[in-house]
């Protein structure tokens, strides 16, 4: 059985040192705290660094925990954070798409739903706020997949078939595989008909400042609205990825 | 024909802001500016109308920059502003006499006092439906005679100009000087049945008549703007809860818009007859459009709601953000018996408690952080129960349903209790900017962009509702529960003045 490893054990007081206080350390506090030689410290620092685990602050050149460990954990972005943020720009995305919009966030391989702004014509809408989806049947889910590292599809082999909602449900893995990638290349994505007959979904990424994907924001309708020939209306898509970018950008996401 | 839009400027008390508006009521583009808050001593707070002049112009410009548009393409510019906050400047050279005096500010404390004599508080409500208060903007004013050398004498020789900060902006762009009826409720001085500057009040409270502006409507062309908006007709002035009441599209007896930030305000519409109120509650105006009648309004005020959930975050340490006051919530299933009344600095409306300070009771070994989260929220919700009662026994209009917008309608979970508490529906409208859109609103229709009033809330769609949800048992007891832990909160200090009712 192979020994411990001194430098990861290090590593690791250097994060719990780092997790215990709220604000940032000096290389000189870190160093004294655990009594380890200032180069070492530093040598142990910029791995972490590198990694994504600790940040140093620009301005007093203090560590801090990075987003990569707070990641690891819980979800980095709180869901109602979220939709606090992304208020005015879903409002904005009903408006001007005619459409209910939702913001989804991953939860255990399925979509939760934590921001609904319902379609603006006065009919009864139901708010659904903390519904569950799939991933694979919904454009928001699919968004996910695609670009959340978190939101791999590989655990449905393990879980077994894709379960199917109606004749249009994507239920292959290699079909999946080859729409994430398009989802991927075209930075958005569409749910035809896959999860509700008649019914439409588009949805883009939305980024924190790391780049990271901390949710998923799209529009739902009839497909009479949303589709052109089959394929989802170009102009809604571009309704859909504008708010994206707008509430990424609130979040600090710098524009792609 | 190039497109048409609606410029509407927000004069806050933190930033000026500058949305401009297409004619379906959408957001076009924003600018934003902050200006500094000036604390000269305790309870002082001022601004620096000058700064806050450059500072419109700049969001203005703004706005128009990022939206792509040209002044020529705004069919009018409509007001919004903090209230009560007062400014004296020359009339030759438009300089500020001094800086403004904040509404915050509370250094009319004592002025408030002697102005009251042996009536006390309720001295002018009938003429003007105000308690003598600090917030408004009278005896602000005659602070300013008072203490500024040589001010009176220059006022009474009309030298001097007073005015709201809707009066500041109107007179800059247009150079008349002009306040609406909405701004004008809140100084004490007008009459709310003549609409005009009350002479025994101002005798009363010693205000020269020659240095304050012609009572206007909220809605009508006031002037052309000169300068770097020139030939834009400038075309509404509302305060700026008056202006969340309009955008909300208020426009019935008994509708009634919350708007929920730091603080809450209820604005209840009572139609073209002020009511006086019983339970503690201000008698405003709502809003007058051109030559229509005046419609007047009931207002309550909820001093500590977001506060409160601020507070949970920067003092107790419990939330990182505002927002995650929900997640913490949601981690229980009630309020596990545990209330938390926010008194800080006494109790307003209905109560009028200045001894009370706030209190957290029902505490058990039992009682959590997620459960003092739940307390926090449950509190905006209780204190609203309070306000709306009252305007429900003033008014004799039960509330059907309450139009909600402002920051915290971004939390679900306060929205449901609201809805739970109240037992009624409680909806959001899509655009959540209702101050700016009510000021549009009222320039929109001066200048015939908009056609009528029916064709705004055809503008006005619901993004969200929530229906009540609490078994009436339980909405009876966790009440009388609440009503209990106020009673805990009286009498906590001791040196104040008796209360009165």
């Amino acid at each position: 059985m192979p020994g411990r490893i001194q430098s990861i054990e290090r590593a690791a007081a250097v994060l719990r040192l780092l997790a215990g206080g709220n604000r940032g350390l000096s290389l000189g506090e870190i160093s004294r705290s655990l009594e380890l030689p200032k180069g070492t410290a530093l040598g142990i620092l910029r791995t972490l660094q590198h990694v994504g685990f600790v940040e140093q602050d620009s301005g007093s050149s203090h560590y801090r925990l990075g987003g990569g460990v707070l990641s690891l954990g819980t979800r980095y972005l709180d869901g109602n954070e979220l939709r606090a943020r992304a208020l005015n720009w879903a409002d904005s995305l009903a408006g001007r798409s005619g459409e209910s919009v939702r913001i989804g966030t991953l939860h255990k391989h399925q979509v939760l739903i934590v921001h609904h702004v319902f379609r603006p014509d006065d009919s009864r809408q139901i708010l659904d706020v903390g519904t569950l989806l799939p991933l694979h049947a919904t454009a928001l889910g699919k968004v996910l997949l695609a670009f959340d590292p978190l939101a791999t599809p590989e655990y449905y082999a393990e879980g077994g078939a894709l379960e199917s909602y109606t004749p249009r449900t994507i239920t292959s893995f290699d079909d999946l595989t080859a729409q994430l990638s398009l989802a991927r290349a075209s930075g958005w994505a569409a749910d035809v008909e896959e999860l509700v007959e008649g019914e439409v979904s588009i949805a883009a990424p939305i980024r924190d400042r790391r780049g990271m994907t901390v949710g998923a924001i799209g529009v739902r309708g009839a497909v009479e609205r949303l589709c052109e020939d089959g394929k989802p209306d170009m102009g809604q898509v571009s309704y859909v990825r504008d708010a994206a970018r707008a509430v990424s950008r609130d979040l600090g996401a710098t524009p792609w | 024909m190039t497109q048409q839009y609606v410029a509407a400027i927000d004069q806050g008390t933190t930033s000026s802001r500058c949305i401009i508006f297409d004619r379906d009521g959408r957001i076009v583009s924003v600018g934003q500016r902050e200006h500094r808050q000036i604390f000269p001593q305790p309870g002082w707070v001022e601004h620096d109308a000058a700064e806050i002049w450059d500072g419109v112009q700049q969001v203005v410009h703004e706005a128009l920059e990022k939206g792509d548009i040209t002044p020529d393409q705004l069919a009018a510019v409509g007001i919004t502003n903090q209230r009560e906050t007062t400014v004296v400047w020359d009339r030759e050279t438009g300089e500020p006499v001094h800086n403004a005096i904040v509404w915050q500010d509370t250094r009319t404390d004592d002025l408030i006092r002697r102005l009251g004599g042996v009536v006390g508080q309720e001295r002018f409500r009938e003429r003007c439906g105000l308690p003598l208060a600090t917030y408004f903007a009278g005896p602000k004013l005659r602070w300013l005679l008072d203490e500024v050398p040589g001010l009176r004498e220059r006022a009474e020789r009309g030298e001097v100009l007073f005015g709201t900060m809707d009066s500041w902006i109107i007179w800059k762009l247009t150079g008349q000087h002009i306040t609406d009826v909405t701004n004008a409720s809140r100084t004490m001085l007008m009459n709310l049945h003549t609409l005009q500057w009350d002479p025994e009040i101002l005798d009363a409270i010693g205000i020269p008549a020659a240095v304050l502006p012609e009572i206007r409507s909220s809605a009508e062309v006031y002037g052309e703007a000169t300068g770097f908006l020139a030939g834009v007709p400038v075309a509404s002035a509302l305060g700026d809860q008056h202006a969340a009441l309009f955008g909300q599209t208020c426009f019935s007896p008994g509708e009634v818009k919350g708007t929920y930030g730091t603080g809450t305000f209820l604005v209840l519409n009572t139609g073209t007859e002020p009511v006086m109120s019983a339970n503690g509650l201000l008698t405003t105006l709502g809003y007058k459009i051109g030559d229509q009648p005046a419609v007047y309004a009931l207002e309550g005020a909820v001093a500590v709601t977001g506060s409160l959930v601020q507070w949970l975050r920067d003092n107790l340490g419990l939330i990182a953000s505002a927002p995650e006051i929900e997640t913490l919530a949601l981690t229980v299933e009630d309020n596990g018996g545990c209330y938390i009344v926010p008194a800080f600095s006494g109790l307003f409306a209905p109560h009028w408690r200045s001894d009370a300070r706030g209190v957290i009771t029902g505490l058990t070994g039992y009682v959590n952080k997620g459960h003092l989260a739940r307390a926090v929220l449950e509190a905006s919700a209780w204190q609203t129960r309070e306000v709306v009662d009252a305007m429900n026994t003033d008014s004799g209009i039960p509330l059907t349903s309450l139009k909600v917008d402002g920051g915290m309608t971004a939390d679900n979970l306060l929205m449901q209790t609201l809805a739970d508490v109240l037992d009624v529906e409680v909806v959001r409208p899509m655009v959540a900017e209702t101050t700016c859109l009510g000021a549009a609103y009222a320039a929109g229709l001066a200048v015939g962009y908009w056609k009528d009033m029916e064709s705004l809330r055809a503008n006005w769609h619901k993004a969200a509702e929530w229906s009540p949800r609490m078994d009436p048992k339980v909405r009876e007891r966790e009440y009388r529960n609440w009503t209990k832990a106020v009673q805990r909160t009286l009498g906590w200090v001791e040196h104040d003045e008796q209360p009165q009712d």
